[in-house]
């Protein structure tokens, strides 16, 4: 198996796009990505795009081809490219098929890629649209919606380990902190512990400042051979571990309802790989879009103990700049979350980061970073580690 | 509002409406929802259908201030997690006052709509949970 790194990044702005289409912002992001690389078009092997609902959200599948035409990668060069879909964790996957791709050795440059396109359609078509990536058949028709799934698991975590409201605003207001600096970011406003308590409940114990917003966006990454990167860059970004884990895709099937056991077996499986622990990570962007799943998180990849992530939080501890900076690209919160984009959007935050780019978001020092990217309710969990070093 | 499509739901309607999910013979598991293979065993299994109690205690839940698509009319609702005593776990509503639930009460199954598919449409029903012993 290669070492693969990646070579080139770019995101779109991510937001309300009411001017924008779904295929603009892809070949925004696509075009962006070989630019920073320094790549022709020629030289690109393949694609794979994450996208989780073309289908509801623009009413549009075959979403690979659609990206390659446009993309002027398919007419004359015909360029494989293939979507993958795992709900919102389908950036994450786009991005470990390309690894796997450049990695076996068929592919040297491909881009993955991740795009949403969600604001064409009212908001309670978006929640619906959402709530697919749930069981539909034994969740969705009892009434319920992915902020409600969140936050039992949110109300056991309250009454297991003591976690507050208090704990869980902290999330969002650290995150709202983190994305001001971020020129893409989705909200710059600062919000704070009490803005977010008096703010509307969606599903108790979440209020709406608990909750990821709906978000258009793409962003894009070429990969290749770490032994050709320097070809391109001076500063590839290499790809330490990528790791995969299902779950039952319903919460109620769930060993644990507070721990998603995707996300620890993800973890271990990408720890093992990269041969690291918890203690050698700088930095990671992990899978908030509600505030309870960055606590979750911080526990399930062993930055906190179980049971801690909020108080942890709570004392800042995942502050840019104290023990373990989380979501300093604002997370999903902030930032934004056009779900199929989402998990691409966490790597190009990681290399921005290694490659000393973050600007106020800097993190001193940066060498190792991890992205976490969650489908559903937790049945999906993809784990990527990324280094300076080779 | 179609909350899904009658041959979809039809389908399942006795494990709806009664409660019937599986039995693994080999391994002695429960299922509800039902499954069709054991998730221990595999392919070795013996499955048989099995109606349950509906007994149970609640897991976790929410009170859901912002709807689904076609349940806006019913907010707020609670959203539980239900243990059945035979292992089971299901997602259901429980229905009584969202001050009086908590964590651990025991519940009994009801029979109740979920939801219509609009005004002269199809009228879907199932099984919803209320606290033990509470009059119904």
């Amino acid at each position: 198996m290669r070492d693969v790194a990646i070579i080139g990044v770019k995101n779109t702005k991510f937001g309300e796009q009411w001017d924008r289409s779904f295929r603009d912002l892809v070949v925004e992001a696509g075009v962006g990505a070989v630019g920073d690389a320094g790549v022709v078009g020629e030289k690109i092997d393949s694609m794979f795009v994450g996208n989780m609902s073309g289908g509801q959200f623009v009413e549009q599948e075959h979403i690979g081809a659609l990206i390659a035409d446009y993309s002027g990668l398919a007419k004359h060069m015909h360029v494989p490219s293939t979507r993958v879909e795992a709900a919102c964790a389908s950036g994450g996957l786009a991005l470990r098929q390309g690894i796997y791709a450049v990695a076996s050795g068929m592919d040297d440059i491909v881009i993955a890629a991740g795009a949403e396109k969600m604001t064409d359609v009212p908001s309670a078509k978006a929640s619906s649209a959402l709530a697919a990536a749930a069981d539909r058949e034994w969740e969705g028709i009892m009434g319920a919606t992915f902020p409600g799934l969140y936050a039992m698991i949110a109300k056991m975590h309250m009454h297991k380990y003591g976690t507050t409201s208090e704990q869980l605003a902290s999330v969002a207001v650290k995150n709202h902190h983190n994305g001001q600096h971020n020129p893409i970011a989705q909200y710059k406003s600062q919000i704070t512990i009490e803005s977010v308590l008096k703010s509307i409940m969606v599903a108790d114990p979440l209020h709406i400042f608990d909750c990821s917003p709906i978000t258009d966006g793409a962003s894009a990454v070429v990969l290749a051979p770490a032994d050709i990167a320097h070809e391109f860059t001076d500063t590839p970004i290499y790809v330490k571990a990528t790791a995969q884990a299902s779950d039952t895709i319903a919460l109620h099937d769930r060993r644990d309802i507070t721990t998603l056991d995707a996300a620890v077996a993800a973890g271990k499986r990408a720890y093992q790989m990269a041969k690291m622990e918890a203690k050698d990570i700088d930095l990671a962007e992990v899978h908030d879009c509600f505030t309870i799943a960055e606590i979750c998180a911080i526990e399930d990849l062993g930055f906190a103990k179980k049971g801690e992530g909020g108080i942890m939080t709570q004392n800042g501890e995942t502050e840019i700049g104290a023990k373990i900076p989380i979501n300093t690209s604002g997370g999903l919160k902030s930032c934004g979350h056009p779900v199929g984009a989402t998990g691409i959007k966490q790597a190009i935050e990681i290399v921005q980061q290694l490659r000393g780019e973050a600007g106020k978001r800097q993190v001193d020092g940066a060498e190792v970073g991890m992205t976490h990217n969650v489908g559903g309710s937790g049945a999906t969990a993809v784990v990527h580690i990324f280094s300076r070093n080779r | 509002m179609i909350i899904m499509s009658v041959p979809r739901f039809w389908r399942k309607q006795i494990a709806r409406y009664n409660l019937v999910g599986t039995h693994c013979q080999k391994c002695d598991e429960y299922f509800y929802p039902p499954r069709n293979m054991c998730p221990a065993c595999r392919r070795d299994g013996e499955i048989e259908d099995f109606k349950f109690s509906g007994k149970g205690e609640l897991v976790t839940f929410t009170v859901i201030h912002t709807a689904a698509e076609g349940f806006e009319k019913q907010t707020p609702y609670v959203l539980g997690i239900i243990k059945l005593k035979e292992g089971p776990c299901l997602t259901s509503q429980i229905i009584c006052d969202p001050k009086d639930v908590s964590i651990g009460m025991r519940v009994s199954p009801v029979f109740r709509k979920l939801g219509q598919d609009g005004e002269q449409g199809m009228i879907y029903y199932g099984t919803k949970f209320v606290p033990e012993n509470a009059r119904n």
